[in-house]
């Protein structure tokens, strides 16, 4: 990156005595750019934006916003907005004076304050709800309602946390795409904490995945699911089947029900021998067995789930391994004999 | 370990927590903690000599067995009429539900001393009740003399199964009312489905206002002062070891009752901690609506008889206030009605006065209370500090430890000045009583404020940073708005217990501070009783005026803590 990171986080490291927390996570956020924390739970995200928020001081590591030390500032002196995962609305404040509480901190004067509080609200669409008390709100509407009390301060970087994990799955698909459409309008910086890929697909420009308290891949999210750096990558973004391979540098081969099957694959820098394979469904083809079948390896159709434009076939080898491959083709029956292929290399190797 | 020590020592939010939890924590130790110790201190001043002296007494030995026996009486009495009034409001739509649903915790609030007083002339031997029944029967002599034992439990159980009624009644909103339709769907009876299902989930419920009852039992003081007769029980033991100046062996009574008492009271957590199994249905839950024409017919007369017992202690008070001092000897209902006892109060300053006493010393007291209770509560909830379980614990202490345990705590500690061991001298000034009800009123405004507080988003006080809000703005912007109806609500109850108050005033009151309460006794004891009905009515005014106003900010503040003093 060639400008200044709008925030920084080098090596920052939290431990709780109780288990969990994160270690030596380094991050730079460029200005401008959304970027998704991406983990199970416990993997350390929430810990990792709490760090950043100032809610928590890490054991060890640099906080940088600007290029400015703030690790040392309280959360009240960093002025990031922060989105909860229950929005945490003040329940006893309007609708437009939740949306002014910080400007009221920052000591605006109140007819001031109200009029950007309105102008917020109606960046989020809401401007009809001002004088409403938040109960009267929906879920999507409270969530806007937590987004625009955030912008209104005009945060440096603005924080999220599972923004979207209080709205039911349809509300869920059309309020994502407003939020990044929202904020890439309003030139924002933002952090986002999310245990669903989808979420984080659709919304960040790079997606950081953490496991188990360290941060195991940065990168646009094709990157992460078309070259995943570690089995647990692997394992979370994306379904894949994971195959054992051996890999010469260029080539990997595939060993399974007698069949050997050598493909173009691409692995992590230093991988070579012994890694797996992995096999993301839609890379996968699903044949008739017989003479015209291609080269691939013999198996039994286990089950056929429809999923509508494709479906997804769970396909026994012959030797017990069991693939899942997604294929147009729905006329396979269960207990078909089958050879699967491999429809697109590079194949993405991971270490075993 | 040191993990932990390293980071601690890193957090401004746990040394500010620390800083403002210190004053707090210091004001408790001193009025909640330190009084027991040195009550403790005391049993064993010479050695285990006192402790001896009550082993080997007959008399202390048969108020401690009479205690017990008295509390699981009360238990039962309590259970059989609070869990089957329970199941019948909860379960079951009948004519005359809401009326009986308004009155059914009525008796639990009357004032302590009040209750036994309605009692006395309901039930007593020339009492409203008793000369009803005498009549009926056409006997010479009044049916049943109202004292020992039986009376004592048929007070208690009479006040106490609002406990029981209250326990079952929120038990049952919390069974998700799908288990027992799918009982149903399985086959079960009616009665079926409460032996094996309802009645299951509900035990932790039962267990905790058995609990409860039992407590509240055996530290009461009110029922066996006034109709104990010759019966020695713990409480009434302290207050006559104390007369008799024989402080040691009350300090042994003290401990043996206080530790009982917190016994109880650490089961009773525990019971707490297991209800949270029951799970949470959704939707309303439907009541059964009785259909049978001769039950909907006879069952508003039914709950009406109910409402009226329930009622009655109230109505004998205020008749009795409201007869012409000394007319009213064996008619069925006063001769001659009169506002005299009303208007003596108020002219004469002398009777005046303890109305003055007790409204001041509730206000401080509750004052205090607010203060203290609003920062305590706060710093249990919102804040994570060492020392946080030691604060919630001194906020809890006072509703398990018997009041009368409480007051001869306060005068072994506050009797003489001597600032080195945390002593100052308060006994025998105004001073006393205000902090003795302060003491009484902590865990009340303090359980008020944890629950408002607990409803809050954990993550308010975060957002409310993160947007650049300072601490005070904090707490002048966000949590005390959010806290207001549970701080008043709970401040109302500590001020309606206070204004009442009778247990501990008993053991401290001094002539400069004599509360309502000991008036009250006084002009029994002078055989005025219209005088006494005149205070008494005033009292439960006052009672019902605030709890009303209570309850209603309570219902804003959504869920109540719910906690009725008694005694």
């Amino acid at each position: 990156m060639s400008e200044t990171p709008r925030l920084a986080l080098d090596r920052l490291a939290r431990r709780y005595d109780t288990g969990g927390g994160v270690d030596d996570v380094s991050l730079e956020v460029a200005p401008g750019e959304l970027l998704a924390l991406v983990g199970a739970s416990g993997s350390g995200k929430t810990t990792t934006l709490r760090l950043v928020a100032g809610y928590e001081k890490p054991d060890s590591g640099r906080l940088r916003l600007n290029g400015t030390s703030i690790e040392k500032l309280p959360a009240e002196k960093r002025g990031f907005g922060m989105v909860f995962q229950h929005y945490a609305l003040f329940p006893h404040l309007s609708v437009v004076q939740n949306v002014a509480f910080g400007l009221e901190a920052r000591g605006v004067k109140k007819a001031e304050r109200l009029r950007q509080a309105e102008a917020a609200l109606s960046g989020v669409g809401l401007a009809d709800k001002a004088g409403r008390p938040v109960q009267a709100l929906s879920g999507g509407e409270q969530q806007r309602v937590a987004l625009a009390r955030a912008l209104v301060i005009s945060p440096p970087v603005l924080l999220l946390d599972e923004p979207l994990s209080n709205l039911d799955p349809t509300l869920r698909r059309s309020t994502r795409d407003e939020l990044r459409a929202m904020l890439r309008r309003q030139g924002v910086t933002a952090l986002f904490v999310t245990h669903d890929q989808e979420d984080a697909f659709a919304v960040a420009d790079r997606v950081a995945f953490l496991h188990n308290g360290r941060l195991l891949q940065v990168g646009a999210p094709e990157s992460l699911y078309d070259a995943p750096a570690s089995r647990a990558v692997a394992d979370f973004i994306g379904h894949a089947s994971l195959m054992p391979a051996e890999f010469d540098g260029t080539h990997a081969t595939l060993m399974r029900a007698n069949q050997s099957v050598t493909v173009r694959a691409v692995a992590p820098a230093g991988l070579k021998g012994a890694a797996l394979a992995v096999l993301r469904p839609e890379a996968l083809c699903l044949n008739r067995a017989g003479a015209n079948a291609p080269e691939g390896w013999h198996g039994r159709v286990l089950t056929r789930r429809f999923l509508g434009g494709t479906s997804a076939y769970h396909v026994n080898l012959a030797d017990g391994f069991e693939l899942e491959v997604l294929s147009d083709d729905r006329t396979f029956n269960d207990g078909d004999a089958v050879v699967v292929s491999v429809a697109r290399t590079p194949v993405p190797l991971v270490a075993g | 370990m040191r993990d932990s020590i390293n980071s601690l020592r890193h957090d401004r939010r746990v040394r500010q927590s620390l800083l403002l939890a210190l004053p707090v924590l210091v004001i408790l130790a001193w009025t909640v903690a330190w009084p027991n110790v040195s009550v403790i201190r005391g049993s064993f001043e010479h050695g285990l000599g006192y402790w001896k002296e009550f082993a080997n007494s007959p008399s202390d030995r048969e108020a401690l067995f009479t205690s017990l026996w008295i509390s699981v009486l009360s238990v039962f009495g309590s259970m059989l009429i609070g869990v089957p009034l329970a199941l019948l409001m909860g379960r079951v739509d009948f004519p005359g539900r809401r009326l009986l649903a308004a009155v059914a915790t009525l008796p639990a609030a009357l004032p302590p001393l009040v209750g036994v007083v309605a009692f006395l002339f309901l039930y007593g031997e020339s009492g409203f009740v008793t000369r009803i029944v005498q009549r009926i029967i056409g006997a010479d002599d009044p049916p049943w003399t109202f004292n020992g034992i039986s009376a004592i439990v048929f007070v208690h159980a009479y006040t106490m199964y609002v406990y029981v009624y209250l326990f079952v009644m929120a038990g049952l909103e919390r069974v998700d009312s799908s288990l027992e339709e799918a009982a149903a769907g399985l086959g079960y009876s009616r009665w079926g489905r409460l032996r094996k299902v309802t009645l299951p989930l509900l035990t932790p419920a039962l267990a905790g206002s058995m609990l409860l009852v039992f407590m509240s039992s055996l530290g009461s003081f009110s029922a066996p002062y006034v109709f104990g007769g010759g019966l020695r029980v713990l409480s009434t033991q302290i207050v006559t070891s104390k007369l008799n100046g024989a402080m040691g062996v009350a300090y042994v009574e003290t401990t043996v009752l206080a530790v009982s008492a917190v016994a109880a009271l650490l089961l009773l957590r525990y019971f707490e901690r297991r209800r949270n199994y029951v799970a949470v249905g959704k939707g309303t839950r439907a009541r059964t609506v009785v259909t049978s024409p001769l039950v909907r017919r006879l069952a508003p007369f039914l709950a009406g008889l109910v409402v009226l017992i329930l009622v009655l202690p109230h109505l004998t008070v205020l008749l009795v206030a409201l007869a012409k001092e000394g007319t009213w000897t064996d008619q069925l209902f006063p001769p001659v009605y009169t506002l005299d006892n009303f208007r003596k109060l108020a002219a004469e300053p002398q009777l005046w006065t303890p109305v003055k006493n007790s409204v001041l010393m509730a206000i401080i007291a509750t004052a205090a209370n607010v203060v203290v209770c609003f920062l305590a509560a706060y710093l249990v909830v919102m804040r994570k500090f060492p020392g946080r379980r030691i604060l919630e614990l001194l906020l809890a202490m006072p509703w398990a430890i018997p009041a009368t345990a409480i007051a001869i705590g306060l005068a072994s500690t506050f009797n003489r000045n001597d600032i080195a061991s945390g002593r100052v001298l308060l006994i025998g000034t105004f001073w006393i009583l205000p902090l003795a009800y302060f003491i009484r009123g902590v865990p009340l405004v303090a359980s008020a404020v944890e629950s408002s507080l607990r409803q809050l988003d954990a993550s308010l006080e975060d957002a409310a940073r993160g947007l650049g809000a300072s601490w005070l703005r904090i707490m002048w912007r966000v949590i005390l708005p959010a806290v207001r109806p549970g701080l008043a609500a709970g401040a109302l109850l500590a001020a309606v217990t206070a204004v009442g108050e009778f247990v501990a005033s008993v053991v401290l009151y001094t002539n400069r501070n004599r509360p309502i309460s000991i008036e009250i006794l006084a002009q029994i004891r002078a055989l005025s009783m219209g005088t006494a009905a005149a205070y008494s009515v005033l009292l439960i005014g006052l009672v019902l005026i605030i709890t009303a106003v209570a309850r209603t900010l309570e219902l804003r503040s959504a869920e109540s803590g719910g906690v009725i003093s008694s005694n």
